[in-house]
């Protein structure tokens, strides 16, 4: 057990200048572990779009990532509006981004399809007007 | 260069004056600093050579390491001095470049060459580059060697983002020893090329270079260190008299100040920054995928470009105002195509490898177990980055004690609670029978 760090961050969702600062400060972390660069890279991009995804859809909500020396694993939840129709959102171009936030670069659809392609493993569970959770698992010495 | 030396720092502490305050451990952007027993201490591994802590020193105990023109007496036979454009920024109402160069022909050179030359040629070289599309973008500049030191500690992902093209200086010394041996036929050991730099980084550059093998300049000067002299004979000169010597232009000039380098290019989507923080900035939202749009990237360490640099006799502000006075009547480079390009000079040899400094350990299981204890020290530290305990803040010190480097007791407020503990126990046991004694 004394191999598993745990870290914890809390979301905000009002603060958009804040956002992806949990993903930054997960891959500072790593990079002090001595993580292979590809290895951080597809951790700090999952965990960044997961983050986002959470403060532009879900009003933020709370991340844990167990780091051990075989894999990453992020949990991110949230109380948000949940997710009617999972297959849908994961696919390419998908998105319900308001103009504002499009404005701002966001909303290209490819958010959660990146997640899916970074990590090794993604599981979505939602409910609609309770919240939802995504677990994404991101092996260390193997490619996803 | 001593081949078992495995780093060489031009910044260096005079040990005599330091007084042990917190400033430069503070400001080093790479946490390299500690103060031990009252004296800073650099760590070779981490130090990028910026020379921050050199700038911020109230004590002036830091300082760069060169050679002055009188060490050079003896050794060449034909010495050739190597200006970088910030140079010509540090004379007041200069509107001829050839006052410069003609007084370092009386200041005691043989020869000038002008790095100006060297940045002409990577301009045309990385327009060709960016053209044939086979650089990863975004591309980042090679030229400042404290930010590429600063990738190859610090950003993995961005190691081949970097422009894999020599630094102008070590293009323009190849070029002028090449020169000046058609000149004089001397052999090319008989050359002395001597480079005037702005700051420390390229000094250390020039014995260890990154990318290439060897940088071709035998010694650097400081243009703080020549600028009086040199602008002594300057002042003797009479315009009519100069000979005509300088083929700088206003692309390669502009180098010198933060933009040049980019604008050059003629590029559609560039950013440009100066400032070691925000060059960190930069670098993370360039790993982070956020600017992945862009073509090219510059980023200069010192504020305002290298005519921050720390060695500089005038204020950064100053000098760029005075360099784009100088720029309105240079000429812009020519074209010149690939063919007439020297690639031998212009190429890095040497892939730039990421060096992962920072890590905690080498195994990634024990790194991990350090990291946990790092969390737990640091939530038993008071978190007011003060700095008295000689690591810049609470966290650099919780890393410094998984390290083996440092106790919890350099933590001044932590020893402080063990003292009154202490002391209350002695108070306890000596009048077994009183109250506790008064705390403060
Ligand atoms: N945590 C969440 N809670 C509720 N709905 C979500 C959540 N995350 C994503 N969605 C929905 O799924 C859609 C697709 O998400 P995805 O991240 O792929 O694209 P996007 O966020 O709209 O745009 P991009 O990520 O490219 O900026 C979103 O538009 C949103 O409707
Ligand atoms: S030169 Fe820069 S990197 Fe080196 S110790 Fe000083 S501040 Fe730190
Ligand atoms: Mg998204």
């Amino acid at each position: 057990m004394n191999e598993i760090l745990k870290l914890h961050y809390v979301v905000d969702g009002n603060n958009f200048s804040l956002a992806g600062q949990a993903a930054s400060d997960v891959k500072k972390m790593l990079k002090t572990l001595g993580m292979a660069p590809d290895v951080i890279r597809r951790v700090s991009i999952a965990m960044y779009e997961g983050e986002m995804n959470m403060v532009i859809h879900a009003d933020g909500g709370e991340i844990d990532v167990d780091v051990t020396p075989k894999a990453v694993v992020m949990r991110l939840a949230d109380r948000g509006p949940g997710i009617a129709d999972i297959d849908l959102v994961m696919q390419e171009g998908y998105s319900t981004a308001p103009d504002d936030i499009r404005a701002l670069g966001f909303g290209a659809g490819m958010g959660l399809p990146n997640m899916k392609k970074y990590s090794n493993d993604l599981k979505i569970e939602s409910q609609l007007g309770i919240g939802t959770t995504i677990t994404m698992r991101v092996d260390i010495n193997s490619r996803g | 260069m001593n081949k078992t030396q495995k780093f060489y720092h031009s910044v260096a502490l005079n040990a005599e004056k330091c007084r042990g305050c917190t400033n430069c451990i503070k400001r080093c952007p790479t946490e390299a600093i500690r103060v031990r027993n009252g004296k800073a201490h650099i760590r070779a591994e981490r130090c990028i050579d910026c020379g921050e802590c050199i700038k911020i020193c109230p004590h002036h105990a830091k300082r760069a390491i060169h050679r002055h023109f009188e060490d050079l007496e003896g050794l060449y036979e034909y010495l050739v001095a190597l200006p970088a454009p910030s140079l010509y920024g540090q004379f007041n109402n200069l509107h001829n470049i050839d006052f410069v160069l003609n007084g370092l022909l009386h200041f005691g050179f043989d020869d000038v060459f002008e790095v100006t030359r060297g940045a002409d040629m990577i301009t045309q070289y990385t327009k060709i580059l960016l053209a044939e599309g086979k650089l990863k973008k975004p591309v980042i500049s090679s030229a400042c060697p404290a930010v590429v030191r600063l990738i190859r500690a610090r950003f993995p992902e961005l190691c081949q983002h970097v422009l894999p093209v020599a630094a102008p200086y070590i293009v323009a010394a190849k070029l002028a020893r090449k020169a000046a041996i058609a000149k004089t036929g001397l052999p090319a050991e008989k050359i002395g090329i001597i480079l005037i730099a702005p700051c420390p980084a390229k000094i250390t550059d020039v014995r260890m270079p990154v990318g290439v093998k060897t940088s071709g300049i035998d010694a650097v000067l400081a243009i703080d260190d020549i600028y009086k002299g040199l602008l002594n004979e300057m002042n003797k000169l009479e315009e009519k008299d100069l000979q005509p010597l300088s083929q700088a232009t206003a692309t390669g000039t502009s180098w010198c100040i933060s933009g040049g380098e980019a604008r050059a290019l003629k590029q559609d989507k560039y950013l440009i920054c100066n400032g070691v923080e925000n060059v960190i900035e930069a670098l993370e939202e360039t790993e982070d995928g956020k600017l992945d749009d862009l073509d090219f990237i510059e980023l200069k360490a010192c504020t305002e470009g290298c005519v921050g640099g720390v060695l500089t006799a005038e204020s950064p502000f100053v000098t760029q105002s005075r360099v784009y006075r100088l720029l309105k009547n240079l000429p812009p480079a020519n074209d010149i195509p690939k063919e007439a390009l020297p690639l031998d000079i212009l190429d890095w040899t040497e892939a730039l490898e990421y060096a992962p400094i920072f890590q905690l350990d080498g195994d990634l299981t024990t790194a991990v177990q350090k990291m946990r204890r790092l969390e737990e020290i640091v939530k038993t530290l008071p978190g007011l980055d003060c700095g008295s305990c000689g690591a810049p803040n609470c966290r650099a010190l919780a890393e410094d004690i998984v390290r083996g480097e440092s106790s919890e007791h350099a933590c001044f407020f932590i020893l402080k609670n063990k003292i009154n503990r202490m002391y209350q126990e002695i108070a306890i046991s000596e009048h077994p029978q009183e109250e506790k004694p008064h705390e403060k």
